[in-house]
């Protein structure tokens, strides 16, 4: 089947079967790499990306059900010449240290700070409950966004 | 302003956080196939038959079996016992058979389900107190351990049992590989250790070095789990692609990755320990048991790092240690943070708790009488010359987490009646080496060099890899300021077998104090060159370029390369098994309070603070990121991770069923440096990776029974044990 999406702001038109993940599509159709594949069963939100604003587990999802739909991901944040100030927030606060969950963790913060989150500590690691990292125990990404939640900002000035 | 000691932004950071870092699946390889593996469904037998399913259209697929095999099938490590592919013995319930690739990787996976394996099945050993075959074992003797025990006032005996655990890296094991069209083979991969990865395709394919390149690609995590499986997947990918005549990629989902790769060792480990009344340690008696499952993989090396951290952090006259790894038909156990360290260090760690409580003193009372100092002298004959900070990250933590106004708040929480929980503190010290074990760093004389280019551009030529610490960032620290540069004109190199000399393996806790000791070499060598050449360091590019055409004479680059030489005065002898087990080593101590829920004994850690003397910190962020993440790793070891083994095979091989600790799993951590430098360490550096992974499990267990009056000498403490543990064996 064919259908449309709205990925990091651009239309996209997509030819694939309905049942396949949106991760994959991400991926394997438009090349967008940084969405990450940790278990395949929604348990380490590595894949986390924003669907209609929603912080959603990409490999859950089948892309048929989100025709029509408006897609973040990472990619969608800066450029490493150009950071997000949510990005930044990160890279001053060790937030990132391997790397490999820190898109989805990015996403989830995003959906946060967006939506108004305080910079609370207990509130800031329920919204990151669902993003697993095993490297960093999470304070230093927990005070990255709680600088981040302060100064209410995730993308780039324009 | 020195470029060691602050926090330089992390070098590969960017591309991290926007998603253009490449891990191996994200690597553009145009026409690769992606590879799928058939592994053995029973612990223990023989293959009779196998039989591919008529019906499916296999001209689609490309089929790599034991007799494509080149060279050796044998995965090389310590001992060449390990098949690539399984050809008729089977020892465990995850061994690779035979290998499928296809353009669709679902295709792949599909076709595995084609294929039938008939096997003829023996009795399994899967108890490792029922094996016969032992692999290695070692004994240590200091005094007379006999006699301690005689004149003891008081001897305390205990069992301790510690499990499997999953490294959990949440990327899993995956690695690319293709062909030149001269016969050399390419492999990119999420690996720690790109010259063990290149050592064993060598003997695989029967290839030179020079025609074997390993590329580190970006890796997520790696925790020891990528030191010696990518051996495995890489030769896996290049035998598909050698086949195929096409790039191939092998990539595990989570199942595959948990079923089929190593797990930390687990133990069973007896104390008999004797003590004067006023809390003297006089005799320790230790035997250490470890299952190292099917093939003897690292199991050698992790026995000896666990022997010879057995006793704790403790001066003791008298001691005997028993240790030995023997097989099971279990997957192979390997490298997991902390090297066999983990386990030894949580019984004699709690064993000091249970001989606190025999005499009756507070155990905090216990360590201070018997912690190591200068001066001291271990099991083995090693005397501590320097660079001891265990006391003082003991009275460090002490004082930070305020531990005798917590345990008395925490005794009297307990008294009041209607309380909803009971509260602990406990406390642990652990001392972990850095660098390879004995003579393990002569052997490896690991090589890095530091290079001037002719475009002006100082680089870092070093084979130990990045995998979150900072390895790559806390280089150009140290480069820069041996030569007195601003960090942001030093560059590192990615390491790949064709560019970068062989540093040895990431593993260790060495990669900061031994590398980077050879680091800060090559550096000072590239500076006396300069100031020769050009009267001192040049601070600017343009500096660095002018001076660059007068070194490097027409070549592309000047290279200063260091090679390890043991220090003076360090010694270790293999054959008695005695003598300077490490250089130097590092210390902590952690203190955690925690409450368990009096309906349903669940534990919630309420704080932790750890204290650690790594020696001079080369960068405090990175460092205290180490440590809270390395803590969290072991508060998970301690209470939460169960890896469920049933006829050989871990049943629970999903991140739904073997949890790791979450955001809301983690307490607030309070870390404390307290450097003791190390004089032969990079500006005072020692190791830190390992050393957090030793103390939450023993700082739990004490907790818990401060909370309960009941010790748990098993991990992981979960709701289950602590009902077990109040009520009788449920």
């Amino acid at each position: 089947m064919r259908l449309a999406l709205t990925v990091n702001g651009q239309r996209r038109s997509i030819a694939c079967p309905p049942m396949k993940r949106l991760i994959d599509v991400l991926r394997e159709d438009l090349g967008l790499t940084g969405t990450k594949e940790g278990c395949g069963e929604g348990e380490c939100g590595a894949c986390t990306v924003l669907l209609d604003g929603a912080a959603v587990n990409a490999c859950l999802i089948p892309v048929g059900q989100v025709g029509g739909g408006r897609v973040e991901t990472v990619e969608s944040l800066g450029r490493p010449g150009r950071l997000a100030p949510l990005q930044e927030a990160f890279l001053e606060n060790g937030a990132a240290q391997c790397g490999i969950c820190t898109p989805g963790m990015l996403m989830a913060a995003a959906a946060y700070v967006r939506a108004g989150g305080r910079a609370s500590d207990a509130a800031i690691r329920t919204a990151l409950a669902g993003n697993l990292c095993r490297c960093t125990g999470y304070a230093h990404i927990v005070r990255a966004v709680a600088r981040a939640a302060r100064s209410r900002r995730v993308r780039p000035p324009r | 302003m020195t470029a060691v000691g602050r926090n330089a932004r992390r070098r590969e950071g960017p591309e991290k956080l926007c998603g253009v870092a490449h891990y191996v699946d994200d690597t553009p390889l145009p026409g690769c196939l992606h590879g799928a593996t058939l592994r053995t469904t029973i612990p223990r037998g023989r293959i009779v038959r196998i039989a591919f399913d008529p019906a499916f259209p296999w001209q689609e697929c490309v089929i790599a079996r034991a007799e494509d095999i080149a060279g050796l099938n044998r995965v090389a490590l310590i001992e060449a016992d390990q098949p690539l592919l399984v050809e008729r013995e089977v020892r465990h319930a995850a061994e690779p058979i035979l290998l499928v690739a296809h353009p669709s990787r679902a295709r792949a996976l599909a076709a595995l389900e084609h294929v039938q394996v008939e096997y003829e099945e023996e009795q399994p050993v899967l108890d490792p107190e029922k094996s016969e075959v032992v692999f290695k074992r070692f004994d240590v003797a200091r005094g007379d351990v006999a006699r301690g025990l005689s004149e003891a006032d008081v001897i305390v005996e205990g069992t301790f049992r510690l499990p499997h655990q999953e490294h959990a890296y949440i990327e899993t094991n995956g690695a690319a590989a293709f062909w030149e069209a001269d016969g050399s083979l390419v492999v990119i991969g999420s690996l720690q250790c790109p010259y063990y990865v290149q050592k064993a395709l060598k003997g695989i394919f029967g290839l030179t070095e020079r025609q074997v390149r390993v590329i580190q690609a970006a890796t997520g995590g790696g925790f020891g789990g990528k030191e010696e499986y990518p051996n495995m997947i890489c030769a896996h990918a290049a035998l598909l692609a050698r086949k195929a005549g096409r790039p191939v990629k092998v990539v595990y989902d989570r199942q595959e990755d948990m079923l089929a790769t190593t797990k930390r060792h687990p133990a069973v480990i007896r104390h008999r320990t004797g003590v004067a009344r006023d809390g003297r340690l006089v005799a320790q008696d230790i035997d250490v048991l470890m299952d190292g499952g099917a093939y003897v993989t690292l199991s050698p090396v992790v026995l000896s790092r666990g022997t010879l951290h057995a006793t704790g952090p403790y001066a003791c006259p008298n001691v005997r240690i028993q240790s030995r790894v023997v097989a099971t038909n279990t997957p192979p156990n390997g490298a997991f943070r902390g090297f066999g360290a983990p386990q030894t260090l949580f019984a004699a760690e709690l064993q000091m708790d249970r001989v606190a409580a025999a005499l009756g003193v507070d155990p905090l009372e216990l360590r201070r009488r018997n912690v190591l100092g200068p001066g001291a002298t271990l099991a083995v004959g090693q005397v501590l010359r320097e660079s001891v900070g265990a006391a003082k990250a003991l009275e460090a933590c002490v004082k930070r987490s305020r531990y005798a106004a917590r345990r008395r708040a925490c005794s009297a929480w307990n008294r009041r009646a209607g309380a909803p929980s009971w509260r602990g503190v406990g406390l642990s010290i652990a001392h972990h080496g850095a660098g390879f074990t004995g003579s393990g760093e002569v052997y490896l004389a690991s090589r890095a060099a530091v290079s001037l280019t002719r475009h002006g551009e100082v680089r870092v030529l070093a084979a130990s890899t990045e995998f979150g610490q900072g390895t790559t960032t806390m280089f150009a620290q140290i480069a820069a300021a041996s030569l007195g540069l601003p960090v942001e004109l030093v560059s590192v190199a990615t390491p790949d077998t064709s560019q970068v000399p062989n540093s040895g393996p990431t593993v260790a806790s060495r990669t900061t104090m031994i590398v980077g000791r050879l680091v800060r070499q090559a550096a000072l060598d590239l500076k006396a060159a300069l100031v020769e050449a050009a009267g001192a360091v040049p601070a600017t590019r343009a500096g660095l370029l002018a001076a660059a055409r007068a070194l490097c004479e027409g070549e592309p680059e000047r290279r200063f390369e260091a090679r390890y030489e043991k220090p003076e005065g360090v010694a270790w002898d293999d054959a008695t098994y005695t003598g300077d087990a490490y250089e130097a080593y590092s210390y902590a101590a952690m203190a955690v309070e925690l409450e368990i829920d009096r309906t349903t004994y669940e534990v919630r850690v309420r704080h932790a603070t750890v204290a650690a003397d790594i020696g001079t910190v080369i960068h405090p962020l990175f460092a205290e990121g180490q440590v809270i993440g390395g803590v969290v790793q072991g508060l998970g070891y301690a209470l939460l991770e169960s890896a469920v083994y049933e006829g050989g095979a871990m049943k629970n091989p999903r991140l739904t069923d073997y949890v790791i600790p979450t955001s809301l799993d983690t307490p607030r951590i309070d870390v404390v440096f307290v450097p003791a430098p190390y004089s032969r360490g990079p500006f005072g550096a020692k190791g830190v990776g390992e050393l957090p992974m030793d103390v939450p499990g023993p700082a739990v267990a004490a907790a818990v029974h401060h909370a309960l009056g009941v010790f748990i000498p098993e991990l992981p403490i979960t709701p289950e044990r602590i009902a077990a543990a109040l009520h009788g064996a449920a």
